[in-house]
Formats: C-alpha cells, structure tokens, sequence
C-alpha cells in the first residue's frame, strides 16, 4: 500500500479549508476554488503532488487534467518539492538600479547554488517585480517580505535559516 | 531645490505610519465610515451620480471615469451583481496600493460598502496578488473587523442591505491584473484575458454583470461622499478628480510612495523636498519612466509634465499605475530595456501568437546587443518585431487580446526613439559602452 497523503491532523486541515473556501462561492462554480484550494494542499505539503491535486480536483468537481493547468500556469505553485527555504530574489529594473543583481550573485556565491537551482534546504529563484522598488532591493524567503536589504541584513536574515 | 509642487492635504496616505492605523477604531476616529453612512440616505443612483461628478478616474491603470464605468452595470439583469477589486499590483514600478492594504485597509472596505449599495452587489471578493501575504493579512483582519461592526454582513450599518467580501490571493502571475484576466483567475482557471466586448460590466464573473475597480479607486471613494463631488472634482483638474499616489523609485535620493496633486509635475517629484529630494551626488536624470514600465519612456528634456492621464497623453505615454521610475545617466538603456523586456516575455500568458513569440524575441535580440554581439539590422529588426505586437503611436494599437502586447512594445518603441544611439553604439563598438557589469550604482550593493 501507497502511503497516505495526508496525515489525520493534516486531513482535517485540508477538509477544513476546502468545506470554507467553497462556501464563498455558488453552488454550481464550486470549481472557482481552485487557486484557494491549491493554496491550502501547499500550505500543508510544502508542494503540490500529484495525488494532491487529484484530491482537490475531485473535490472541486473538475477534471485533474483543469488542477495540473491552473498549478502548472502560476508561478508560485510548486510541482516538485522545493528546498525548505525558497528563496525569491527580484531582479527587475528599480531593484537593479539598487544593486539587486549584486545581491543575487552574492546569493549564488554564498549559497554555492545558481538562480534556478535547488537543493534540500534552498530552492534560488530570480522572480519579477515584488511592489517593493521604493525599498529596494528585496527578496522574498517562503512569502515573507524582507526590503531594503543590505549585505549585513541579508547575512542576518540567513543566518537566522536553520 | 526649493518646494514649489503645489500643496495639498493628503487624503488617502494620512494616516499611513501612525499607530494602529490599519484598525477600525483608528479609521473610525478619522472619520471613517462617515461617507458610507451618507450614501446610504441616498439613491444608488444618485451615488453613481456623484461618483461621476467627482471626475474620479481608475487608478489601476487605463484612467477609466469610474463612475461611468459603474453606470454600464444593467440596472435590469436577473443575475447576481458582483465586484471585484484588482490588488494584483504587478507592473514594475508600482507599489502603492501595498501601502492602502497595510495601513488603512478600511478606506477602501468602505469604497467597497458604498460601491456595493449604489450597484446592488451582494459579493465582492479582493483579489490580491499571491506575494502580498502581509498585506493580505491586514486586509482580512479589517474584513473581520467590518463584519464584526455590521458593516459586511446581513446588514449594511443597519440597513436592510446583505454583502459578504472575500479576499482571494493570487499565485504570481502579472497577467491576472488584467481585468479580465482577474476574472478567469476568480473563476479558478489559468489568466488568460478575454476578447472585449462584451465588457465585464455586462458580462463579467460566473458571466454576470461586475465590476473590476483598483484598490486606489475604492480606497478614493469614500472622500467622494464625505467632501462632497464638488470638492472632490476640484481638488484635481477639470477631467481628474481628487489627488493620486505615484510610486517613485530608481536613482533618486528619497524613493517611495508620495500622494500628489493632478498638476504636480514630475520634475517637482524627482527634486521637490517633500518628495525625491533629487538625485544621488554627481548624477544627472537621463531617461524617466512616468506609469510604471510599460509606459514609454521620457527624456531629461521632458520632465516639465503633470502626472496626470490627459498631460501624459499629449507627450504620447501614459499615467498608467504612478510607477515612476528614474534612470541617471550612468544607466545603460539597452540593458535597462533588456531586463523590462525579459518582464513581459515572462509574464506573456501565451494566448495570442505576436506577444507570445514576439516578447522573447526582443529579449534575445535586447541581449545580444548588450552583450556586444548586435549586428547592422539588429534594430529594425527589433523595431519590425515589436511593431507586429502594437504599432506606435499613438498607444492603443495591439495586435493582441489584451494591453499585455501594447505594454512590451511600448518600452521599445520608445526607447528606440530616444536613444537610438546608445544602441547604434553597442554594435558599433561590439561591447557595452557602460561595461557588462551588474548594475547598483548607489546604495549598498555600490
């Protein structure tokens, strides 16, 4: 036997947030769920597996092929295991103008990982703009937003990542 | 520099960075709630009425006359009304309704309340770009509060009025600011815009008549009511109400949100003490982009403009978001539109043929002259390729679904226009006349 997806504890998290995110819609378009409910199988996972989103797709009434295309379409659903830290750094024109491609390679340098590569704890990512260029540069880790980074925050803030 | 942009009170940004600003009871004791109330003794159409004669426009982007594009809901449909607010935030440069969701989410709860009563919308959802956690974390904690306090809920302030408001996030995709796109994404698909007509006022959500309007423009509202339409409409000019939020950052001293006056200029906004407090010592502004990157690009020349929909229209770009973006003259203009045009090849959703294939197109030929291999042709080429996705000017002439195509374009078209001899000279010389090197030139990444 296949392991289950879901521990009990977390089985309940899961029914729970899919029974509250289809009361916010009509009763026929329970299918609009989908972005909130693939949220909540991250939340809980980590990433979004592929039993995982059959699950919610049968919940949500609408074929696996219609979860796998919304996952696959936005950028911050993971379809394979990210490291433990997700590392969100942007790249675009305000952040740069403060240094934000200097903090990537000092990143890279440190993390001994490239924009695009992961390992068991780090997953780098260059990403687009974050609405932080008057605070820039900035980079996310797992959705927290940390700004006006200098290279003593930066080691700060990493150093805090166990 | 001496302050000469003309003064005015701040409105939406008042209370931004004083305690507890985010709650009801700091709102409340500001006056909050005051313009709902008011409203509620009066006719929803009446409502749009004012809402009209207020000149208020969207802030989202395209300057759209609200209260024009609350009239087009049909007052006869069978079907549920619904609202949306676009809190995608997404352009580069744009950073401002971040501000509004984390310290004074109930200005724009009440621009929700009162836009609900004067529509007969029962729903309304908040649809926030999936990075703003925090933001999204204040905003429902005001959601709570407002149902709490009878606000949302069975009834309005008493009244015999039912809304329920949910916030929805996103999952990172620049393309769901569109409005229709939102739509999709609300729905729980892929964002892939809709050809228009029909509108969404007509045919919106779950294919029923809805409105899509901007944080800003909810959050301008409830100003409309409690200041009266007439005091509204004159605080800007005679075709922009009320006052707006421009996001500053790039090479300047003092990057940040500032609330503004329709006939402030952005030459006062660079310089001004209140606001940019000029630039970093020793550099000159070379190239401006006034509303957010998709809008084309100004020269040093042309910073004498107010940061207003109908100036900004004369001089060929656009208002856009308020994403102002300065570039000194150390910057290099191929590699600046190199990294805007890596944007757009990003986040095309990959619906209509020209963005789709025509976005990355220009990023490889962007990238091949900044890093000294363009050859003769390289630019007409690249003018040829982002003509096909939308002919400039004027802006509006996409070959595409949506204003996702105009957008990349329009960064080309006008940077070749304006400094087409920074990119004659990479090709020229076989290397980047301001060195391959990564950027930061102030701060502490310098």
């Amino acid at each position: 036997m296949a392991e289950p997806l879901f521990t009990p504890e977390e089985q309940k998290k899961f029914d729970a947030g899919i029974a509250e995110i289809i009361s916010h819609y009509p009763p026929e378009r329970k299918s609009a769920g989908m972005l909130p409910a693939l949220r909540v199988l991250q939340e809980i996972k980590g990433w979004l597996p592929p039993e995982g989103l059959r699950l919610v797709a049968k919940h949500l009434e609408v074929t696996p092929e219609r979860a796998y295309e919304v996952a696959s379409f936005y950028v911050m659903y993971h379809l394979k295991k990210p490291g433990k830290y997700v590392i969100d750094v942007c790249t675009n024109l305000s952040c740069s103008l403060w240094g934000a491609e200097k903090m990537l390679a000092y990143l890279e340098e440190k993390l001994g990982l490239k924009a695009g590569e992961a390992n068991e704890k780090f997953t780098l990512r260059e990403t687009e703009c974050l609405a932080s260029c008057g605070t820039a540069p900035c980079l996310q880790i797992n959705e927290d937003h940390h700004e006006s980074l200098t290279r003593a925050k930066l080691d700060a803030i990493l150093a805090k990542l166990s | 520099m001496t302050a000469t942009a003309k003064t005015i009170d701040p409105i939406i940004s008042a209370a931004w960075g004083k305690p507890q600003s985010w709650t009801l009871d700091s709102y409340k004791k500001r006056g909050g709630y005051e313009g709902l109330k008011k409203a509620l003794e009066m006719q929803p159409a009446a409502i749009i009425d004012e809402v009209k004669k207020s000149n208020l426009r969207g802030r989202g982007g395209a300057g759209f006359p609200t209260g024009l594009k609350w009239s087009f809901v049909p007052k006869d449909s069978p079907k549920p009304k619904y609202l949306a607010v676009n809190g995608d935030e997404s352009e580069p440069g744009t950073f401002k309704d971040r501000y509004i969701l984390e310290d004074d989410p109930h200005m724009m709860l009440e621009g929700i309340a009162i836009a609900s009563y004067a529509l007969g919308v029962h729903t309304c959802y908040v649809y926030l770009r999936g990075e703003f956690k925090f933001p999204a974390e204040r905003c429902q904690a005001a959601i709570d509060e407002a149902y709490k306090a009878g606000i949302f809920g069975k009834k309005m302030l008493g009244k015999d009025f039912e809304l329920n408001c949910y916030l929805v996030r996103g999952a990172g995709a620049y393309i769901c600011g569109e409005e229709t796109a939102l739509l999709e994404s609300l729905e729980g698909k892929k964002g892939w815009p809709r050809l228009k007509p029909p509108f969404p006022a007509v045919v919106g959500l779950f294919g029923s008549p809805t409105v899509v309007n901007n944080v800003e423009t909810l959050a301008s509202v409830p100003h409309v009511f409690t200041g009266g339409s007439d005091w509204y409409a004159k605080l800007g000019t005679d075709k922009s109400g009320g006052t707006r939020l421009v996001c500053l950052s790039g090479s300047v001293n003092r990057p940040g949100v500032y609330e503004v006056s329709m006939f402030t200029t952005l030459a006062e906004l660079i310089y001004d003490d209140k606001f940019g407090r000029g630039m970093p010592a020793g550099r000159k502004v070379k190239a401006v982009i006034p509303g957010g990157s998709s809008a084309p690009v100004l020269g040093a020349d042309e910073l004498d403009v107010a940061m207003e929909f109908e100036a900004l229209k004369v001089k060929q770009t656009m208002a856009g978001s308020g994403g102002v973006i300065v570039m000194d003259d150390s910057t290099c203009m191929v590699r600046s539109l190199w990294r805007v045009a890596r944007f757009y090849a990003e986040e095309s959703c990959g619906q209509c043929t020209p963005c789709r294939e025509g976005t990355p197109w220009q990023t490889r030929l962007l990238r091949k002259i900044e890093e000294g291999r363009g050859e003769p042709g390289d630019i007409e080429m690249l003018s040829n390729v982002a003509s096909s996705i939308a002919p400039y000017p004027p802006i509006g002439l996409g070959n595409t679904i949506c204003a996702l195509g105009d957008a990349a374009a329009l960064p080309t078209h006008s940077f070749l226009m304006r400094y087409r001899d920074e990119f004659e000279a990479h090709i020229r010389e076989h290397r980047c006349p301001f060195g391959d090197k990564p950027w930061g030139s102030f701060g502490d990444w310098s």
